[in-house]
């Protein structure tokens, strides 16, 4: 009877393993090399995606809503001027609950004049009428299963292994499925190139190891960035997630944002 | 200067309530008319096929005199499905990536390939072996380019002896049965296009698909009663009201079926009422008030419903003439309400924003690439290829132009 394991088979399958262990990090460094090759992504040469995992932090209560982010990340990417934009500021004013409503709060008001770019205008509700008002910052959610990725039917938009959700433009068809997909708003079709466009978490700058224009800007250090890969030991992202709750937006939709908040209310989405 | 132009324009006019992202705050939502045709014509086809197999698959007799008809509206609204899509791209030039390289978890890729098959492997062969025996006959009576058309339509096939004509029947047959569930499949998918879109309360629906598939059922019979009462009209001939009573009996429930798929949507949403049920409700309120409540229930359904449910009843007793135009009406009416079911989907998921706060209005363009002239072109475009194809292959001046599917066709 033949037997099912004999030594010039167990040896076989010994060495078949160990070829698809050696071949593993040729065929990432040719996936690699062929995703540089195809798309536009504005990184460097020599920059290897897959060493390298970025996150962004954002502490809601530390933001000021001076709106500089969305002013810098326009200039930084030449977003279009309109309603066009990669990152923007939410303004929420919560009021109290009227007396005797048996209710916690009142009506929640939300705004973002030209994506908070230029500040704020005064408060519509008197400030003894308020019970919480806050600014949330807000951003491409690095989705770890972005739906706009799924959807593009070219697959012109793709995330990158270091956590970027990018777009070849010179490839993108502009249908716009990938606009409806994201539950974030943080997509557009611009009017300008005629593709879809987003955050790209300032490819061109992170790669060479530079924050993003948002990051950089921010004077109340809303917002942290950081590369989880590379860690130091004081590093303000390790000190963020260690020392905060945090939360994403819209965890029920399963998409995984790694864009992680601090600070969050109920009646943010 | 354009972007800036773009900027004032659209700063200048107000297009929302409540609060939107600043994204969202365009002039017009990225999908307009274009993306509320493009569902409509792709159910047209799929329920002009699906009435044309009635006879072939489950020979359905009465319904032979508008064979031929519902399979060439079936392929003349096919050619014109794309053009919507095409239309709609930011970069129409680069389509053909979609088929080149296809991004397979996206079900806009996979509809090309559907498409493609649909066209291709089930409609055109399909037709080929239904008409070749007749395109053999009348390549040999007809002559100038109709005669050569009709002669390289054959393919070269000329062999009309029993047995090949026995080949053609059992080929057609097949195609049939591969047929219904490629013609689910492709408007199936088109309900995917939105029911997997799990950003948006009003589109991320299991239900979304199966609603698609139902209204492109009723909406196609519906518009194969329009063309074949509009054909006999046109040429003066007596309609045959055994094959229209019967279009109208399968017309009466496929609506059926289809209003109780969409009353158990909306008794579902309004149940279960999650996160944005109450934004939804303002849409219904305001927003799609004279379109859903309107166009889609009480044109597109109750009223279809009621002269077409009342026929079956009183079929005997009601005269003929009447018969003819509660029919007709009931179609036409059909034919509206469907529409409207595909502007509700399409654009009610676009009038209110994904954060749930606020609301777009939404003003349509007549000109440009989101205007509706070039939907309204498009919408005649299938018309007009249909005039053509019943000139060339349902002339009444061709010998048996018109064979009953099954019977006399093999005689």
């Amino acid at each position: 009877m033949k037997t099912l394991f004999n030594r010039r088979g167990a040896l076989a399958r010994m060495g078949a393993v160990l070829a698809g262990v050696l071949a593993l990090p040729v065929a990432r460094t040719a996936k690699a090399a062929v995703q540089n090759f195809f798309t536009s992504s504005g990184a460097p040469k020599g920059y290897d995606p897959t060493e390298h995992k970025w996150l962004i932090c954002l502490d809601a209560t530390k933001c000021i809503g001076c709106g500089l982010c969305a002013e810098a990340c326009k200039k930084e990417n030449d977003v279009p001027m309109g309603p066009y934009y990669r990152t923007w500021v939410e303004r929420y004013i919560i009021t109290k609950p009227k007396p005797g409503s048996a209710e916690t709060r009142g009506e929640t008001l939300v705004d973002s004049p030209e994506g908070g770019m230029h500040g704020f205008p005064e408060c519509p509700v008197p400030p003894d009428q308020i019970e919480q008002s806050f600014f949330v910052p807000k951003l491409c959610n690095l989705c770890e299963h972005p739906p706009c990725v799924q959807v593009c039917p070219v697959g012109a938009t793709f995330k990158a292994p270091d956590g970027a959700v990018l777009i070849d433009k010179n490839y993108c068809i502009g249908c716009a499925f990938c606009v409806q997909a994201c539950p974030y708003g943080a997509r557009f079709l611009s009017p300008v190139t005629h593709t879809a466009e987003k955050c790209t978490l300032c490819y061109h700058r992170t790669t060479r190891g530079l924050k993003p224009a948002c990051v950089e800007i921010c004077p109340a250090e809303a917002r942290i960035f950081g590369d989880l890969k590379n860690l130091a030991p004081d590093d303000p992202l390790r000190k963020f997630y260690e020392s905060n709750r945090t939360q994403v937006l819209k965890p029920h939709l399963g998409t995984g944002p790694r864009v992680l908040y601090a600070g969050l209310d109920e009646e943010v989405r | 200067m354009t972007t800036e132009l773009t900027n004032s324009v659209a700063e200048a006019i107000p297009t929302f309530q409540g609060y939107v992202y600043p994204n969202e705050a365009t002039l017009h939502p990225v999908w307009s008319t274009l993306i509320v045709i493009y569902p409509y014509i792709t159910g047209l086809v799929a329920g002009a096929f699906i009435m044309a197999s009635l006879v072939r698959v489950f020979n359905v007799k009465a319904l032979a005199p508008v064979y031929r008809l519902s399979m060439l509206t079936a392929f003349a609204f096919l050619l014109c499905a794309p053009l919507p899509l095409l239309f709609h791209l930011g970069h129409p030039e680069r389509n053909y990536e979609i088929m080149m390289t296809p991004h397979l978890t996206s079900p806009m890729a996979v509809f090309g390939f559907v498409y493609a098959w649909y066209l291709m492997a089930v409609l055109l062969l399909e037709l080929w072996f239904d008409f070749r025996q007749d395109l053999v006959k009348w390549s040999e009576v007809t002559s100038g380019f109709q005669g050569v058309l009709y002669r390289a339509l054959t393919l070269g096939v000329t062999d009309v002896s029993e047995q090949s004509v026995r080949l053609d029947m059992k080929m057609e047959w097949i195609l049939s049965i591969v047929g219904i569930p490629s013609a689910f499949l492709l408007h199936g998918y088109v309900g995917f296009i939105f029911g997997s879109i799990k950003a948006n309360p009003w589109w991320g629906n299991v239900l979304m698909p199966i609603m698609f598939i139902l209204s492109a059922i009723v909406s196609g019979i519906a518009l194969c009663v329009f063309n074949y009462l509009v054909l006999t009209w046109i040429r003066r001939k007596t309609v045959d009201m055994r094959c229209l009573d019967t279009m109208a009996m399968f017309l009466f429930y496929a609506l059926v079926v289809d209003a109780v798929v969409e009353t158990l949507d909306v008794l579902h949403r309004g149940f279960a009422a999650e996160e944005g049920f109450a934004v939804l409700q303002t849409m219904i309120r305001e927003k799609l008030f004279y379109t859903l409540n309107l166009g889609q229930v009480i044109i597109g359904t109750l009223v279809p419903l009621l002269l077409l449910g009342s026929l079956q009843l009183l079929r005997r007793r009601v005269p003929e003439l009447v018969r003819r135009r509660m029919i007709f009406g009931s179609g036409a009416m059909i034919l509206i309400g469907v529409l409207a079911m595909r502007w509700n989907v399409v654009m009610g998921g676009q009038f209110f924003s994904k954060s749930l706060r606020g609301v777009m209005s939404y003003k349509m363009e007549f000109a440009g690439q989101e205007g509706w002239l070039i939907s309204a072109v498009i919408m005649c475009l299938p018309f007009v290829i249909l005039t053509v194809l019943v000139k060339l292959f349902l002339s009444e001046r061709l010998p048996s132009s018109e064979p009953p599917a099954h019977g006399s066709s093999a005689a």
